[in-house]
């Protein structure tokens, strides 16, 4: 730890030079989020063809441990950070809920790639959630398709720096509440988010305007214009 | 111009001669094959298999003839691909059903590798197998509402039959389909659903079909039996795929794959997308080896243009020598990974990585991306070689890469712990490899020499000189081996496309923005890294397909699975996946 760091030694008290070698005089929130922006577990979990490209991006040629992320981790409960690497499908959102809800706090979500982010091309789909974010909550967003490593790796930075802007005492995970659980979706005749019970039991006990316009116009678009 | 019309002729009319009330040429224009009667399918796949020769399937699908006009003939047909495994061209079947109450027999008992082809099938039109061992749904999930792929389902983010959309540019203005749908999510349910307290039925009906399974397997001893679920999230699974697995102490007495979980609906939306725009998604398929997946879809949108997309030399020697690439970087990838899965973690993989990036140098460099290339167009490629790369490519065959592949070889081949690992786990028998519709490795390291190269040549392979590689045993071993022998043919094929390589066009005519496809419908098959790839489309002379399917050889090698893996250790479980080699990309399409 030297003063050329700038991560800390920027409390705002001078070390005189003979001292450098040995102390450095911080802040608590520096040296904390300091051990915790070069130590991000991400989970070894990968979906569709961006998990190649994070794949390749731990390999020797990008070389994610330059940045103390290497190790990933297949357990859920050991790792800090999901990389939701390719296309989130009804399927298996309950899976990723599941998954997000067994990580311990700290945690962070990195949509990697169009298809988490929004859909991407697979968008209209009928098993294609359109975004990670409609039931976790996203905290970097890396455009592409797939993105290159070197753009998970600037994801990855950008990361750092907001684990870098955050303090010990406003975090989430150190508040008096609890945080409450992400509920997990079922697997209904469509995908069911239990959030949304009570909007969906009102919509389909409306009378059967919708099922009439069906072959010409799609139902919910005609609701929701009307 | 479809494959049929070539295959020998004396057997057509030995066909329709053989059963002259069940069988009938298919007399529309642009179509071939045989239409046969559905009470009469068992007895003329019966003698298909048998008396003809015609003992592989490659590919069961169906296509939904339907418009809503009155009067207009619906129905839907379920069209098989058979193959002879000793080479030739196809034998095209074809059964009608109506929409309502759609019943096919099962093709299954007869031939094992129609097992999960018939269940997309059921689950994606709903067409009922009757006779079918476990008819339930493959890549959705059971208590889904309706059969996705008709024609006349609409799903909730619908906005038009076919693209590109009038809301867009130049006309339109661009929404977000989100806003238009009350939930605010690509979700709609039917009329008086109450989600309050539902339960799933998915899982338990796994449960059941896999407790079935294991009462098959009878042990002297009657001990406790636990049920283990490999994935979706398992480090070994290659992407999101599950195995549901009975274990009696260490022995896996019944195992079902699931899978789904990546089930993206290309289908659906390449009956949306014009001919042209499904290129790039043929990309994301096998992501991988995105240029075989260019390779096959190019071939068989050709086939039915005819002349007028006939590829100039330039091209043709381009495809080829981008495709044995992307077979290479699959294979080291393969290699890599299955060694993952045999315990040595990422080292063998870091190295065979090292090699792939080299090649997706050379993709990035021709094309502008690595990994989904979009290269092929109809009637050529995208863009010419830009300079220097033809050299880069030349230095890279002729000197690193067999190199790099004898590294591996000696390093891993010989090695004590690979060889006990791997050797005699896993076995498949050649009449096995051929009855599951196994395809590419998995059927080659079984002592079947197919390869579609050799035994029905496409493009410009019948140039060169290459062998088909082929091994004996059919364990897991053995189709490692094969991989690092394919590796050495590639390279053999690609020196001679190198010398070889002509001057001149890339393309025949210029590059249309929209391409017109007469009506018909025509199969094209390439042999993928992984398999047999093929692309099963039907044009109705629109700009849009009117039915894309895709027979993917990931998917379909995954049937023979659970016969590769019963009575063997849970450990090898793992094992026998890494060396069927898929990518979930292909397996869910």
């Amino acid at each position: 730890m030297t003063d050329t760091n700038p991560t800390v030694n920027s409390a705002g008290y001078e070390v005189p030079p003979e001292l450098r070698q040995n102390v450095a005089i911080t802040t608590l929130d520096k040296i904390w989020n300091m051990g915790r922006r070069y130590s991000v577990w991400p989970m070894m979990f990968g979906l569709a063809c961006c998990a190649i490209e994070m794949i390749c991006t731990a390999a020797s040629r990008y070389d994610l441990a330059r940045f103390g992320m290497e190790v990933m981790r297949p357990s859920p409960r050991q790792s800090d950070l999901m990389i939701v690497s390719g296309t989130v499908t009804k399927k298996m959102i309950p899976q990723i809920v599941r998954l997000y809800n067994q990580m311990p706090e700290p945690k962070y979500v990195l949509a990697m790639g169009a298809c988490a982010s929004g859909g991407g091309p697979f968008k209209e789909g009928y098993n294609v959630v359109s975004g990670v974010d409609q039931y976790v909550p996203v905290d970097v967003y890396v455009p592409g398709c797939p993105p290159t490593p070197q753009a998970l790796l600037h994801g990855l930075m950008k990361l750092q720096e907001k684990i870098d802007s955050e303090s010990i005492t406003q975090v989430r995970w150190y508040g008096k509440e609890d945080i409450p659980a992400i509920p997990v979706p079922l697997l209904g005749p469509d995908l069911i988010d239990p959030r949304d019970n009570e909007l969906i039991k009102q919509e389909t006990s409306k009378k059967p305007a919708a099922p009439a316009a069906a072959p010409a116009a799609p139902a919910p678009a005609a609701e929701a214009a009307s | 111009m479809t494959e049929a019309t070539t295959a020998a002729p004396v057997e057509k009319s030995e066909l329709e001669k053989r059963f002259p009330d069940a069988v009938k040429a298919d007399a529309r224009p642009g179509y071939a094959g045989f239409l046969v009667d559905t009470s009469k399918l068992i007895e003329v796949a019966t003698a298909l298999r048998d008396e003809m020769g015609y003992d592989y399937l490659s590919s069961v699908t169906a296509v939904d003839y339907y418009s809503d006009a009155p009067n207009a003939e619906n129905f839907i047909e379920v069209v098989y691909h058979f193959y002879k495994s000793t080479g030739g061209g196809a034998l095209e079947l074809k059964v009608q059903t109506p929409r309502e109450n759609s019943t096919v027999p099962s093709l299954t008992p007869l031939y094992a590798g129609a097992d999960f082809q018939e269940r997309e099938a059921y689950d994606l039109y709903g067409v009922n197998f009757e006779g079918h061992p476990d008819q339930r749904r493959i890549l959705m999930w059971e208590g889904f509402a309706g059969y996705p792929m008709r024609k006349d389902w609409k799903e909730a983010y619908f906005e038009e039959e076919v693209k590109p959309f009038k809301n867009r540019w130049p006309e339109g203005q661009v929404y977000r389909i989100e806003d238009r749908n009350p939930f605010n999510k690509n979700n709609a349910y039917p009329q008086g659903f109450d989600p309050t307290g539902f339960k799933e039925t998915d899982d338990p009906k796994l449960y059941e079909v896999l407790e079935r399974a294991a009462r098959e397997y009878s042990e002297d001893i009657d001990t406790e039996q636990v049920v283990v679920n490999l994935g979706p999230q398992h480090p070994s699974t290659h992407g999101v795929f599950r195995m549901a697995v009975r274990l009696d102490g260490e022995t896996i007495v019944a195992l079902k794959p699931v899978m789904g979980y990546l089930h993206r609906n290309h289908e659906k939306i390449g009956e949306r997308n014009t001919w042209t725009m499904n290129m790039p998604f043929t990309d994301r398929l096998d992501y991988l080896s995105s240029m075989s997946n260019n390779f096959g879809y190019a071939l068989a949108v050709e086939k039915l243009m005819g002349d007028k997309a006939a590829p100039p030399e330039r091209a043709e020697y381009i495809r080829v020598i981008m495709a044995e690439l992307t077979r290479i970087s699959n294979h080291l990838w393969a290699i890599g990974f299955l060694l993952n899965d045999l315990g040595a973690f990422f080292t063998p993989a870091l190295y065979a990585i090292v090699e792939r990036e080299l090649i997706l140098d050379i993709f990035e460099a021709t094309t502008g991306s690595r990994m989904m290339c979009n290269y092929f167009r109809f009637g050529g490629v995208a863009r010419d070689l830009p300079e220097g790369v033809l050299e880069k490519i030349k230095s890279l065959v002729t000197e690193r890469l067999p190199r790099k592949i004898d590294e591996l070889d000696i390093y891993l081949s010989e090695n004590e712990l690979v060889r006990s690992r791997s050797e005699g786990i896993g076995v498949i028998t050649p009449e096995e490899a051929i009855a599951f519709s196994t395809a590419g490795p998995v059927l080659r390291a079984s002592g079947v020499p197919y390869d579609v190269r050799r035994a029905d040549p496409y493009s410009i392979y019948d140039r060169f000189k290459f062998d088909v590689t082929v091994r004996q045993h059919g364990d897991v071993y053995d189709r490692y081996m094969i991989r690092i022998d394919e590796m050495r043919q590639s390279l053999q094929i690609l020196n001679q496309a190198l010398k070889d390589l002509p001057g001149g066009e890339i393309m025949n005519g210029k590059n249309p923005y929209q391409v017109r496809v007469p009506a018909g419908e025509s199969y094209g098959r390439v042999e993928g890294p992984k398999g047999e790839l093929g692309f099963y489309i039907v044009s109705n002379g629109k700009g849009n397909p009117a039915r894309y399917h895709v027979r993917a050889p990931s998917f379909i090698n995954l049937t023979v699975l659970e016969k590769m893996c019963v009575g063997q250790k849970v450990a090898d479980v793992v094992v026998n996946l890494g060396s069927i080699d898929i990518v979930l990309g292909e397996v869910d399409r």
